[in-house]
């Protein structure tokens, strides 16, 4: 069977085929692993992270039981999360117990309200879904608290691309499993983790071609034949696109494949949005104080999921590595992350394209050097990404980095029942985003896929 | 297999998916959730175990057959037989 793509949910459903005894290829169109969770070098010695900047406890778990104890032991919990903006500013511990002491404490929030918010989260039914809204739920819980709402749902947009207009029920799974028991990270950073992983791979005995452009999933008579990549065909039975599942079914199998039904709920499949980045490396030698590991922070005076994708938002994530990050690496680099719109950036012309990233770069170091004064003159490489960025790199469309809305999430798990032995994991809906919500979507999509190739050899004999 | 091999396979995969619980005293009528700390990923753990070491197939909507060892008895040992017990792999 193939693997398309080696996103988290690619790397993590090839993983648990090759235990079962499949024989995998995995198949990736750039030269590193990882998708977005991924990492990158520039002269001088800095290495920055795209995506690690802290995931739910529940990646340990996780890690444990899909990759290996090695991999498992490397996730520490981040020192310091921190909130700063015009409504609060307070240090966190990113615990339940915490928000509900800060709610109250900081809030001034009802024990009692709060109590009957959590009870409602934990009762929160997946096939139970009210149709409720995010933003609906605040509301009726904490009305008129504007200010509580941006400290229930900011840290998720960062993570997953979350909006209040977003349904209540993906929420409530999301915020159970990441704001419960602290954040945590990866020892080592993104490259030691997706090596680990690479050599777990080899040495179950999965083959992997970087550098590998699929360019279509070949289907017929209703059923997956093989992939075809560098104008060859590679047959197989089974094929797992971690690939965004608009471009599966539109780009790598075609509309024709697929009854006009389930083409069209695909087709109304809302992209999720995309992000800008900045990423700051320090000179050699240089050194800051410990700050936080993780800022969120934000000069609009109300949170509105619209303003945090806005091109010119103050609201943004600040991920500092220290050198606990790389033991051994005496390195300090910090990378700031906001929401963005493709639209905002695709149509800019060169110049302009390059301008606005000059401005981005430099309302970031005024910000950073709010919080850690002398920074920029420490800072020897600054470069930004901007949703062109993730588009050129991922290939994911317009640039998405956090997959589709939550529409996406019935296409994607009903695929093969359009296209026998084709199966999709990667990020749809908010549940099955970020770190964990990926990893895990990779393990349920590898159950179905075996069960597809167990059922195979059962006709044959 | 009877049912106390069908017990002991069963217990076999939940150690290798729980390796820290103890499963000695687990009760064979009460949910398993109940008594051990199993999510959702673990039971899709249990299914995937039973289809590379027994080839059985649970499908989707069977999966809350599973939710007890008797359940478990039950469901399984019909697909069980003549099949060898396989622990500790």
């Amino acid at each position: 069977m193939v693997v398309v793509g080696s996103g988290l949910a690619g790397l993590t459903g090839a993983v648990v085929l090759a235990r079962a005894g499949r024989k995998v290829l995995l198949v990736e169109q750039h030269y590193n692993l990882g998708g977005l969770a991924t990492w990158f070098k520039r002269r001088g010695g800095h290495v920055f992270d795209v995506s690690l900047h802290g995931f739910p406890a529940g990646m340990k778990k996780t890690c444990r039981k899909y990759w290996s104890k090695e991999i498992a032991d490397s996730i520490v919990r981040l020192d310091g999360i921190r909130f700063d903006n015009p409504q609060f500013r307070f240090d966190t511990e990113f615990t339940r117990e915490d928000f509900v002491a800060k709610l109250q404490s900081v809030f001034g929030v009802e024990p009692a309200a709060i109590e009957r918010f959590f009870a409602e989260l934990a009762r929160m039914d997946f096939y139970s879904d009210s149709g409720e809204t995010v933003g609906e739920l605040f509301e009726r819980h904490f009305p008129g608290r504007n200010d509580v709402h941006r400290l229930l749902l900011e840290p998720i947009s960062y993570a997953n691309g979350s909006h209040l207009s977003d349904p209540a029920i993906a929420y409530g799974i999301v915020f159970g499993n990441f704001m419960a028991s602290g954040v945590y990270t990866f020892s080592g950073g993104t490259d030691k983790l997706v090596k680990s992983m690479k050599a777990e791979l080899e040495r179950l005995g999965v083959h992997i071609r970087n550098r590998v452009q699929v360019d279509r999933i070949l289907v017929e008579r209703g059923r997956v034949r093989g992939v075809e990549a560098h104008g060859r065909v590679i047959a197989c039975g089974a094929v797992l696109s971690n690939a965004n599942l608009k471009a599966t079914v539109e780009r790598l199998v075609g509309r024709e494949h697929f009854t006009s039904e389930y083409a069209e709920s695909v087709a109304k499949v809302r992209l999720n949005n995309s992000s800008c980045q900045v990423y700051m490396g320090l000179r050699e030698g240089e050194s800051i104080p410990f700050v936080t590991d993780l800022l969120f922070t934000s000069t609009a005076s109300r949170f509105d999921s619209l303003e945090l994708c806005e091109m010119d938002t103050s609201s943004r994530t600040f991920s500092f590595y220290y050198p606990k990050t790389r033991p051994g690496l005496e390195r300090y680099a910090i990378v700031a992350s906001t929401n963005a719109h493709w639209s905002d950036w695709n149509l800019l012309s060169p110049a302009e394209y390059e301008s606005r990233k000059a401005l981005l770069v430099e309302r970031t170091l005024e910000s950073v050097e709010h919080y850690v004064p002398g920074v920029r003159g420490k800072i020897e490489h600054v470069e930004a990404a901007t949703p062109r960025t993730f588009e050129f790199y991922v290939q994911s469309p317009e640039g998405t980095s956090f997959g589709t809305k939550f529409e996406g999430l019935k296409p994607s798990m009903t695929l093969h029942e359009q296209v026998r032995g084709l199966f999709h994991a990667g990020s749809v809906g908010i549940i099955m985003s970020g770190w964990l919500g990926a990893a895990n979507y990779g393990v349920i999509a590898a159950n179905k896929v075996d069960a597809w190739l167990h059922s195979l050899v059962e006709v044959e004999a | 297999m009877n049912r106390e091999e069908i017990i002991l396979a069963i217990k076999d995969i939940i150690q290798t998916i729980a390796p820290d619980e103890d499963l000695s005293e687990l009760k064979t009528d009460v949910r398993l959730r109940d008594q051990i700390e199993l999510d959702s990923m673990d039971f899709l753990d249990i299914v995937m175990e039973l289809r590379k070491r027994y080839g059985v197939q649970v499908p989707e909507e069977d999966y809350k057959e599973l939710a007890t060892l008797d359940g478990c008895v039950a469901y399984l040992a019909p697909h069980m037989q003549g099949k060898t017990l396989k622990v500790g792999v």
